[in-house]
């Protein structure tokens, strides 16, 4: 099914008999769901864009690549790096921005600016009992009651079908520098990493690459500062080593490329970054790639792995973002977190039809 | 403005409620004394007053939780309260209600440089969190007006906001994780020190819920090293739409404040008589202030000061020095004491899209004819937070009445140029009437079905954020 208009997604919805597989551009699959298809790719276009009220409102079928396309007409972007799924889960289609954001997909800025979640001022969506709700609005400061629009991000579709998003976004920079420091342990690179993010020079991506031996550290702005804030940085990361500018390619970074085509399974992990490097210690993975100072870590373990097991009393959460690992692809919730989100649900998806069981 | 009739039969068992609280909570952690109680009666929407049933300060989550239980089991509505400078009646009492104050909840447990956090008590005020972690160059971002004074619960209850929220978002964009009690006294964990929460962002919901779904007692906020430097630039103009345009134009050009303020011609006129700072008389003032490193701050201030001069302000100053810069603010941070000294006034804080600025500017000034009251706008420019301040008598009969209307009218304004009704103070009892303007019947009955799951009782600061009409079914039940 792939409804044209906002009130035909929710006849369909209401007029549903069985569970719903809802999809946006279909390129970023995620745990077990049957259903019939219901997509929004044909919900589609920009409805307003003021540049200088740093605002965006599209409708969630809309593609990211021709709302990235306006925004740099305008000098502007989406701020947090929406990462593309398809190399390292080898799917097709064009991403949308209500796949962005049902899955609060964000990229190695979201360290330094936020997550997609971060930038959502309002949205408009369709609830389990095809009911359209509006939630927040198109101003950057709104707190006229509850937060929905927080709560739809993110949610995989479970709570109701976006169907339109209103976004904040940002100035585009126009120079980037990268700093890149060679041969640390992961250990010392987090150290690194967290002393550059704790300095006033606004990195907007530290991430490491344990088998390519380099961290890296981005730096955007006018050229003038951005050189200057280099400098800087570089004296701060002296007791580490000598920092050298390199070209560095963060969208391989943003997408975890160096993991496409290789097999195994793909595993999400976000946690304390100074609890990184020992966590990854006994992971077992073949492969890991840091991102957000060591706050997540990508891994790549054998298939079937039971990586909770490994993480122990780690706070955090580890999600399987590919393969068919051992468990639940989100991480399990303690019992009365378990019983506030089955509420929720209930409340809003009372007959248990959008993306059943995606989220467990 | 309405309130609940108070539960009588809650009332009456007061005697009954007061003793069993004071056996799960140290002595003077109970307040039932009906003189001692009416410190509690009112937040920072003073125009409203009502004594609580009796008032509580527990020390600690177990005590919350204790407290809650109880409130619970025996169906006594619960207030919870930070440091009561709501500006929206957020903490205002009901008589039949029990005031849950954090305020002995002050404590800092835990700061880590290396991950960028500090993990407090809630009752701990707002400035007192940056005070915590500034010996080590640190920051924490948001910075609500009333930051000496309110709480980091009343922060993360109304999702507070500030002056610098442009660059650094208000308090749902800092806040990392919480402690919570629920109405029945369950504790829950929710986020931490590390990055977005692996399901339904709760965290995000609660924020910003109004002390509506539990009580957070303990807060992981995220705190960042302070810039370099901060400069600010003042510009005048003759006419808001053009002082509207420099703010579109600074925007578009690609660099990004951290704060850009506006002031319009009452509220100048009456900031200079208080605080003399030496502000141009003209129709439109503004302040917009760059961070970076010295090299940094001239190079965004000479591409702001370019931008300013082709519009032809009436007057363009750059702080040379911490002086001048503090004189630059002087008058912005005095302009709510200095609209005081006139006359009571009442804040709204309605935000607009920022294309809409001279249309609304425009409305207001003959709304503020039509109803014979005078009103001065302060306004976060970049954000288009608006704060509207207009000017009444509380002595004089009918004029706190004709005050709210006319406040009515400019939401309902706002509302209808696609901004809300409240960009950061809240909903409280304030805005609670209005909500239907601003949402269908359906958008907040799926509000109100979050209270359900968090809540099922509706015990939890009933009588706020939803049209009383709209709850009645709920808090009845």
């Amino acid at each position: 099914m792939t409804p044209h208009s906002e009130t035909e997604l929710a006849d369909m919805i209401t007029a549903a008999k069985g569970p719903l597989r809802i999809t946006g551009g279909g390129t970023r699959p995620i745990g077990r769901v049957t259903g019939d298809a219901l997509s929004t790719s044909a919900l589609s276009g920009i409805t307003l864009y003021e540049p200088g009220a740093l605002t965006l409102v599209a409708q969630a079928g809309t593609r990211v690549a021709e709302i990235e396309k306006a925004l740099a007409q305008e000098n502007q972007r989406l701020a947090f790096e929406p990462m593309d799924h398809r190399a390292l889960l080898g799917t097709k289609g064009t991403p949308t921005i209500g796949g962005v954001i049902a899955t609060n997909t964000s990229g190695p800025r979201r360290i330094a600016v936020g997550a997609a979640r971060d930038f959502m001022l309002g949205t408009r969506f369709i609830d389990g009992s095809g009911t359209i709700i509006k939630n927040g609005g198109r101003v950057m400061k709104n707190v006229t009651g509850y937060d929905l629009v927080k709560l739809l991000t993110g949610s995989y579709g479970t709570l109701g079908v976006l169907t339109e998003v209103s976004l904040k976004v940002l100035p585009a920079v126009s120079a980037t520098l990268t700093l890149t420091l060679k041969d640390l342990d992961d250990a010392t690179a987090i150290k690194a990493m967290s002393a550059a993010l704790s300095s006033p020079y606004e990195v907007t991506g530290v991430a490491h690459d344990p088998r390519q031996s380099c961290t890296y550290f981005r730096l955007e702005g006018f050229p003038a500062s951005i050189a200057y804030r280099a400098g800087e940085l570089a004296k701060k990361l002296a007791p580490f080593g000598a920092a050298s500018e390199t070209k560095t390619d963060w969208t391989a970074i943003r997408d975890v490329t160096s993991f496409a085509g290789k097999s195994g399974d793909v595993w999400r992990i976000s946690v304390k970054p100074s609890d990184a490097a020992a966590l990854t210690a006994k992971l077992g993975a073949d492969a890991v790639q840091y991102d957000w100072g060591g706050g997540l870590i990508w891994a790549l373990c054998p298939a079937g792995h039971d990586l909770r097991r490994a993480m122990g009393n780690t706070a955090g959460h580890a999600t399987l973002v590919r393969g068919t690992g051992c468990g639940p692809t989100f991480h399990p919730e303690p019992a009365p977190i378990g019983a506030i989100t089955s509420g929720l649900r209930a409340k809003f998806d009372p007959r248990n039809i959008l993306n059943t069981g995606i989220m467990s | 403005m309405d309130m609940p009739t108070p539960n009588a039969a809650v009332i009456s068992r007061k005697t009954q409620l007061v003793a069993r609280l004071s056996e799960i909570l140290p002595k003077d952690a109970v307040i039932s004394d009906v003189m001692e109680t009416r410190a509690y009666e009112c937040d920072g929407l003073t125009a409203y007053r009502c004594p609580p049933l009796c008032a509580v300060l527990p020390a600690n989550t177990a005590q919350v939780a204790a407290v809650l239980k109880l409130c619970h089991e025996m169906g006594v509505p619960v207030v919870p309260r930070g440091s009561g400078t709501s500006l929206a009646g957020g903490a205002l009492p009901t008589a039949d209600c029990v005031i849950l104050g954090v305020a002995k909840m002050n404590g800092v447990i835990e700061t880590n440089y290396n991950d960028r956090y500090i993990r407090v008590q809630t009752g701990r005020t707002n400035l007192s969190v940056t005070g915590a972690v500034e010996a080590n160059g640190f920051f924490y971002a948001p910075d609500p007006s009333s930051q000496l004074a309110c709480a980091i619960a009343g922060n993360i209850a109304m999702n507070s906001g500030g002056a610098h929220c442009l660059k650094y978002g208000v308090t749902t964009n800092n806040l990392m994780g919480v402690t919570m009690v629920m109405m029945d006294g369950t504790v829950v964990e929710i986020g931490g020190a590390h990055l977005d929460a692996g399901g339904l962002d709760l965290l995000g919901v609660i924020c910003g819920s109004e002390g509506q779904l539990g009580v957070v007692t303990e807060a992981t906020l995220r705190i960042l090293h302070k810039p370099e430097g901060a400069r600010p630039v003042l510009m005048g103009y003759d006419n808001s739409e053009v002082a509207g345009q420099v703010v579109t134009d600074i925007i578009k050009a690609g660099v990004l404040p951290v704060a850009i303020e506006f002031m319009d011609r009452p509220c100048i006129e009456a900031t200079e008589k208080f605080a003399q700072a030496g502000y141009p008389m003209c129709e439109a003032l503004l302040i917009v202030e760059v961070e970076g490193s010295d090299a940094e701050i001239d190079a965004q201030l000479a591409l702001i000061m370019d931008i300013a001069r082709k519009h032809n302000p009436v007057e363009l100053r750059e702080a040379r020095d911490a002086d001048e810069a503090a004189r630059i603010w002087l008058g912005r941070k005095s302009a709510f004491g200095a609209m005081g000294q006139i006359n009571d006034y009442m804040c709204l804080d309605g935000t607009i899209p920022v294309s809409s600025l001279p249309f609304v500017l425009k409305r207001i000034g003959e709304m503020s004819k039509e109803f014979g009251l005078d009103v001065g706008n302060v306004f976060h420019a970049g954000d288009g937070n608006m704060h509207p301040l207009i000017l009444f008598d509380a002595n004089k009969p009918g004029d706190l009445e004709l005050c709210e209307h006319f406040g009515a009218e400019i939401l309902k304004l706002c509302v209808e140029v696609g901004g809300c009704l409240t960009g950061e103070h809240g909903v409280g009892i304030e805005k609670r009437d209005l909500m239907h303007v601003q949402f269908a019947p359906q958008d907040l009955e799926a509000q109100m079905a979050v209270k359900d799951v968090f809540d099922p009782k509706w015990l939890l600061n009933p009588a706020k954020v939803f049209p009383l009409d709209t709850s009645a079914p709920r808090r009845a039940a």
